[in-house]
């Protein structure tokens, strides 16, 4: 074997390696948000039809979290459960209120929408969280709120349910509608 | 260093080796009815687990010390030696299988002895959360029942039924020196029964890993004699203190008017959350969240100021308060004994 193939035959796996180590990162979890990152989180300037709007500039900088990260996500649907959302939304194929998993979006599927839909209400019955979560929850439940309804399939998936399935799952794509339709001939 | 200096050394050495076993959470310091049973199992089997290691190292040292007899080939053995050499044998095995056996009897006898509960029994409801311990107490004769968290007040003397349940993951209730461990599982019903033979207060502390604050996720059962015990119960009955300043009553709005109230209740307010601890008595408790800081005004204070840093990954959020603000509410349910 020649110097320079034995070499070569050392650096090659030791790189290979070290790559393989690079995917030894775990999703990171923000558990504690810096108040004033919080307070900017507030920022969701709403078109004057409340539909639709510009999010904080501080969530872009964060990597859009509480669309794309497992743990908010779960977050996100622990506080659709302990926040009522169930008593109109039902398991997410609605009820008194309408469903969130047909993939038809009144007021806009992204995700500032949502987020004005949850902090502020909506005409018919969405009550206001304002004063019953803090903004940083309001994302969470948004994202959570998101993926229930997405047109394609999340790659970050909430906890599983502990009960019986009554609906497909969150991160399954794409909405309901779409789902039936695509079914038909 | 004389001999005797020596001596004192080792002996008080070992005095505070044994330290370790006392405390208000140690299995070896039994003050429950359960806890010594098991204590008297565990005690029962390292004696003979000891007195059988000795024998078994003393045989290995006394043929590793003794010389052969001659140059005779392991294989050249007469039959008496063959006999010699059976019975040596099956009488090790028969031993074994004796030992084994009086084991199993004597575990089986003890489980037996933990799940026998008298009818008069109290029966407290635990539901384990991530990271605390909800705590209610059905009174059979009013019917009502009593909400707390982390804190479990049970009369000295007398059977308490625990019924454990779970609601996100599984949790494990252990108080050492009352009784064994029971697991909480999400979906399903287990029972424990503790009878604290004293007075006294004893650690509890989660003992199946249930996530990140795992370790925080303690709780207090504190044994009282009968008439304490009434008398705790009836003052736990009764709605929250009413503010008695201005500062106090501020407190009050302030939890009313933000996100405090659509957590925790605190009853005769219209605060009545259920997804966090009740705090209708929450200054009456030693510590707060699930035995991590003690009750002072400074400790809740600093709590709702910052729940993440103190406790990261807990389901408290962090709700923007004005430092007036939260003066105003660590003074109110500072208040609430």
């Amino acid at each position: 074997m020649s110097p320079r193939r034995s070499l070569l035959s050392r650096i090659v796996p030791l790189m290979l390696a070290c790559a393989a180590l690079a995917a030894c990162e775990r999703e990171e979890r923000v558990l504690r948000i810096d108040p004033p990152v919080a307070e900017a989180l507030a920022d969701v300037e709403p078109m004057p039809n409340g539909i639709g709007g510009s999010h904080p500039e501080v969530y872009a900088v964060l990597g859009a979290p509480y669309e794309t990260n497992a743990y908010d996500l779960s977050q996100g649907k622990r506080l659709y459960s302990w926040f009522g959302c169930k008593s109109c939304h039902g398991d997410g194929s609605g009820g008194a209120g309408p469903s969130l998993l047909d993939g038809w979006w009144r007021y806009g599927s992204d995700i500032e929408s949502i987020f004005l839909t949850i902090r502020d209400g909506r005409p018919h019955g969405m009550p206001a969280f304002r004063d019953k979560l803090t903004t940083e929850q309001v994302w969470q439940l948004a994202g959570y709120v998101q993926t229930i309804g997405a047109y394609s399939a999340k790659t970050a998936a909430p906890g599983r349910d502990d009960d019986k399935q009554t609906r497909p799952a969150e991160n399954r794509a794409p909405a309901a509608l779409l789902m039936e339709r695509r079914g038909k001939p | 260093m004389t001999p005797r200096t020596l001596r004192v050394l080792a002996a008080l050495a070992g005095a505070l080796s044994c330290t370790g076993c006392s405390g208000w959470q140690s299995a070896l310091d039994a003050h429950g009815l359960q806890a010594a049973h098991l204590l008297r199992l565990i005690t029962f089997i390292v004696v003979v687990c000891t007195v059988v290691w000795i024998l078994v190292l003393g045989a290995l040292a006394v043929a590793l010390w003794r010389r052969r007899s001659g140059p005779s080939e392991p294989s050249d053995t007469g039959p008496a030696v063959e006999r010699r050499l059976t019975v040596a044998v099956s009488s090790a095995v028969a031993v074994t299988a004796v030992v084994i056996a009086v084991f199993t009897a004597a575990s089986y006898q003890t489980t037996r002895a933990l799940s026998d509960l008298p009818s008069d029994a109290l029966t407290v409801k635990v539901r384990g959360y991530q990271w605390w311990w909800e705590v209610s107490y059905q009174d059979p004769q009013s019917g009502r029942t009593l909400p707390s968290a982390n804190e479990i007040h049970v009369p000295a003397g007398r059977p308490v039924r625990f019924v454990l349940e779970a609601a996100d993951v599984i949790h494990s209730f252990w108080v050492p020196s009352l009784a064994g461990k029971q697991d909480l599982i999400p979906g399903r019903t287990n029972e424990i029964a503790i009878m604290a033979q004293r007075a006294g207060i004893y650690r509890g502390q989660c003992a199946e890993f249930c996530g990140l604050q795992h370790a925080h996720m303690a709780f207090m059962v504190i044994a009282e004699e009968p008439a304490q015990f009434e008398a705790w119960a009836t003052a736990q009955l009764q709605d929250a203190a009413a503010p008695t300043n201005p500062e106090q009553e501020r407190g009050r709005q302030i939890f009313l008017t933000k996100a405090c109230a659509a957590c925790h209740a605190i009853r005769g307010t219209p605060a009545a959350g259920t997804t966090g601890p009740d705090l209708t008595h929450i200054a009456s408790r030693s510590t707060i969240a699930a035995g991590l800081l003690d009750t002072t005004r400074g400790s809740l204070a600093a709590w709702i100021a910052d729940p993440q840093t103190l406790k990261p990954g807990n389901n408290m959020p962090m709700v923007p308060l004005a430092a007036d603000e939260l003066r105003a509410v660590s003074a109110y349910l500072a208040s609430l004994k």
